[in-house]
């Protein structure tokens, strides 16, 4: 058991950091800081392109599809000095870390060779067609068709949620191609242009006055009969795979996230005085607690390289974050009292505390409720029954 | 990086585990609860047989040479099985004299099993030159110990039990695997310790790290049991374990064993590798695995529902020892004020 990094994984870091630290005084100084997934997104796939230019884009995958074979530390200190950096977020994470590792691990050397350059070029943009409106936490009863159409798949049907489709390329769809089937049988995982008159995607407004997430209807819409993931009838598999990858290395990134969110209240709280509160000091101290713990958790998740069996500890890893983050909102909130409640100017927008506050409900209901992750943890960490299935 | 245990480690893990189980039983700990609230027998195994005693002991002092993240899974393993050992006075008392300068022949009596050591500390106890007088009350184990390191914040003394001055009042406690003891001190004379910031340190690090890690233990042992009782208790014609108002609470306990169990590695491995995490790190780990371990405990008397109520099952043991670790060594409202304070980089 170790914790340190090695003198040339901290040459690596200090690489990392210097390349970041220069695009983001530089030629990237626009969009240095901002924390919305929605906002500049022509600049956003710039950067993409800049980080794929300079070998930053796809590290952990193989040099042959653009990658760097980096090593998990090397994944885990890129991901936390590009946060500290403030670069913005990936605004194709979905291909990066969801599309692009399925695609390895599932696809044919055909998709491989198809697919894989787009996303590490940083010039396919990818999204995510899994919820629909009666296919929520119990994703399996999706209703979105597809059937074969000579050598084309046509679907039809619609997905809810679908985040970025508005500025994405492709869309991979979870669709039942088998008439009658019901459940996790006789889905298949369908990739899909976006830019087709059988598709269309329409925002939908937030809580925080933000649409980051759409409504993205089929009707005819068509792909290619090999843009498939596996077999059909066989999607279940590739869309259970794909929504591993969600608790990769992409999670420290996504913590550092947060650090800087902490900050942000931590310097509020000194500026207005709260730090003087001993019930603020509690919760800003519970909140540091968290933080680190989130880190040294995730740690423990990648330095488990036994994949023989599954990782129930890593199956908390969602609702500790979720629910930590929403109790950070909270505690933004409480520091900047009735502040934080007006907005300078009359646009409704609003600075990153408020935002938190705000967006932060979203994270302990996206990518599996807090009660589906309790579902989860009790079932398949826990050995407990299973929650008995309804007919209607 | 690699926060996993190495092989070396798992291997201890799977030894001591097995240790505890087969021989920390409840019938053993509730003799030596009607007792003095030590399994002298099982001490004596830990010593010599299982030769863990000295775990985080340099071995030119005389121990086995290996870390905190060992001690902590040592702890780990006892804390699991509620063991009535004088582990924590025992740890604190040996890393402050291994690293204070203190006296070689006691330490090695320590570690051999043949002397037990309790540690007492009191910040304005008063001393004049190396004469301390005052009392120092809540000494864990204080009632069967041979010899105490009694600490102030700057200073550090031996002191034997039997030495002139000394009144040693048990106190019927709780939690009555770990009883405590009044130390009262009448001009009694202290063994000075020579290098004081480096024992009280030491000590300190080592005791939050055995209860964070005991806690963790602990907690983990409450799921597992809970989670057994569910699967075997029918009611409405179906096991408890299937309802899901059962389930998510215990889902929410692993949960936070979890992050207990991050908190207690990444802590002893922040002190083995003088990270500067280290400070941040042993509040963190104390306060957070304390609260873990009490919730557990609390749950698993709920949901065992009366049975978990008696003084037939085990859950009580686990209960009173969560409290007791909730205030050992600090309450988690200190440890936590102690980390706001870094944080801000101001002391409130």
């Amino acid at each position: 058991m170790k914790l340190g990094f090695t003198p040339a994984e901290e040459d690596f870091r200090k690489e990392a950091a210097d390349w970041l630290a220069g695009q983001m005084a530089g030629e990237f100084a626009d969009i240095k800081g901002i924390t919305k997934l929605t906002e500049r997104p022509e600049r956003r796939k710039e950067w993409e392109q800049q980080l794929a230019a300079h070998g930053w884009s796809c590290i952990g995958w193989p040099k042959e599809w653009g990658g760097r074979d980096a090593s998990l530390a090397e994944q885990v200190i890129f991901a936390e000095e590009y946060a500290r950096a403030g670069v913005p977020g990936r605004i194709n994470h979905i291909g990066v870390e969801l599309a692009g590792p399925t695609i390895l691990t599932f696809g044919t050397d055909e998709q491989k060779a198809k697919f894989l350059p787009g996303i590490a070029a940083g010039t396919t943009i990818w999204c995510q067609g899994f919820s629909e409106p009666n296919a929520g936490s119990d994703l399996a009863s999706v209703r979105t068709k597809a059937r074969l159409d000579g050598d084309e798949w046509v679907v039809d049907g619609q997905k809810i949620w679908t985040s970025l489709a508005h500025v994405s390329d492709w869309i991979f769809v979870v669709t039942r191609s088998e008439e009658g089937s019901k459940g996790p049988k006789g889905l298949t995982f369908v990739m899909m242009d976006l830019a087709q008159p059988g598709i269309e995607v329409r925002g939908i407004k937030q809580i925080n006055g933000d649409a980051e997430f759409n409504e993205t209807f089929f009707d005819g819409a068509r792909t290619a009969a090999d843009n498939i993931i596996g077999a059909p009838g066989g999607g279940w598999k590739v869309a259970m795979g794909l929504l591993a990858f969600e608790r990769g290395v992409s999670t420290l990134g996504q913590q550092m996230g947060f650090r800087n969110e902490l900050d942000e209240i931590v310097a509020a709280a000194k500026a207005n005085g709260a730090a003087r509160d001993p019930l603020i000091r509690q919760r800003i101290a519970k909140a540091e607690i968290g933080l680190r713990l989130m880190r040294y958790g995730a740690m423990r998740m990648l330095s488990n390289t036994d994949h023989s069996r599954p990782d129930g500890a890593a199956l908390t890893y969602k609702i500790q974050w979720a629910s930590w983050r929403r109790a950070l909102g909270e505690l933004a909130m409480d520091v900047l009292g009735q502040t934080g409640e007006v907005t300078d100017g009359p646009a409704y927008e609003w600075g990153i505390l408020p935002n938190l506050f705000l967006y932060s409900r979203a994270d302990t209901i996206y990518g599996g409720t807090n009660q589906i992750q309790r579902n989860l943890i009790a079932e398949r960490a826990l050995g407990l029954p299973r929650e008995p299935r309804g007919d209607l | 990086m690699h926060f996993a245990f190495t092989d070396e480690q798992a291997m201890i893990a799977e030894t001591v585990r097995g240790f505890f189980a087969e021989h920390a039983t409840s019938a053993r700990t509730r003799k030596a609860m009607a007792g003095d609230g030590v399994d002298r027998a099982l001490w004596a195994s830990f010593c010599t047989e299982l030769g863990l005693s000295g775990v985080a002991i340099l071995e030119d002092a005389g121990g086995a040479g290996l870390g905190l993240v060992e001690l902590a899974i040592v702890a780990e393993a006892a804390g699991a099985q509620v063991a009535a050992l004088p582990l924590l006075g025992h740890v604190m008392a040996s890393q402050a004299l291994a690293v204070g300068g203190g006296d070689r022949q006691v330490l090695g009596e320590l570690i051999a099993g043949d002397t037990i050591a309790a540690y007492a500390h009191r910040a304005d106890l008063s001393a004049s030159g190396d004469t301390l007088n005052g009392t120092i009350e809540f000494v864990a184990h204080g009632g069967i110990a041979d010899c105490f390191v009694v600490t102030t914040n700057d200073a550090a003394w031996l002191v034997a039990a039997d030495a002139p001055g000394l009144t040693v009042t048990p106190l019927t406690t709780m939690d009555q695997t770990r009883p405590y003891a009044r130390l009262t001190l009448n001009g009694v004379a202290g063994e000075r310790l020579s290098d004081p910031a480096a024992a009280i340190s030491a000590a300190h690090n080592a005791g939050f790290v055995v209860l964070a890690a005991e806690a963790l233990g602990g907690a983990q042992a409450c799921l597992d049991r809970t989670v057994g009782y569910s699967l075997e208790r029918v009611q409405f014609g179906r096991p408890i374990g299937s309802f899901q108002a059962y389930k998510h609470r215990l889902a929410d306990m692993m949960v936070e064993i979890e992050q207990a169990r991050s908190a207690v590695y990444w802590a002893a491995c922040a002190i083995d590798e003088s990270s500067d995490e280290a400070a941040l790190a042993v509040h963190a780990a104390k306060s957070f695995a304390a609260d873990t371990f009490f919730r557990c405990a609390g749950d698993m008397i709920q949901l065992h529902g009366g049975i978990g109520f008696t003084w037939e099952h085990d859950a009580h043991l686990f209960f009173k020892r969560a409290r007791a670790i909730q205030t050992l060594l600090g309450e988690g409202a200190w440890h936590r004020e102690q980390i706001a304070a870094m944080v801000f980089g101001d002391a409130a």
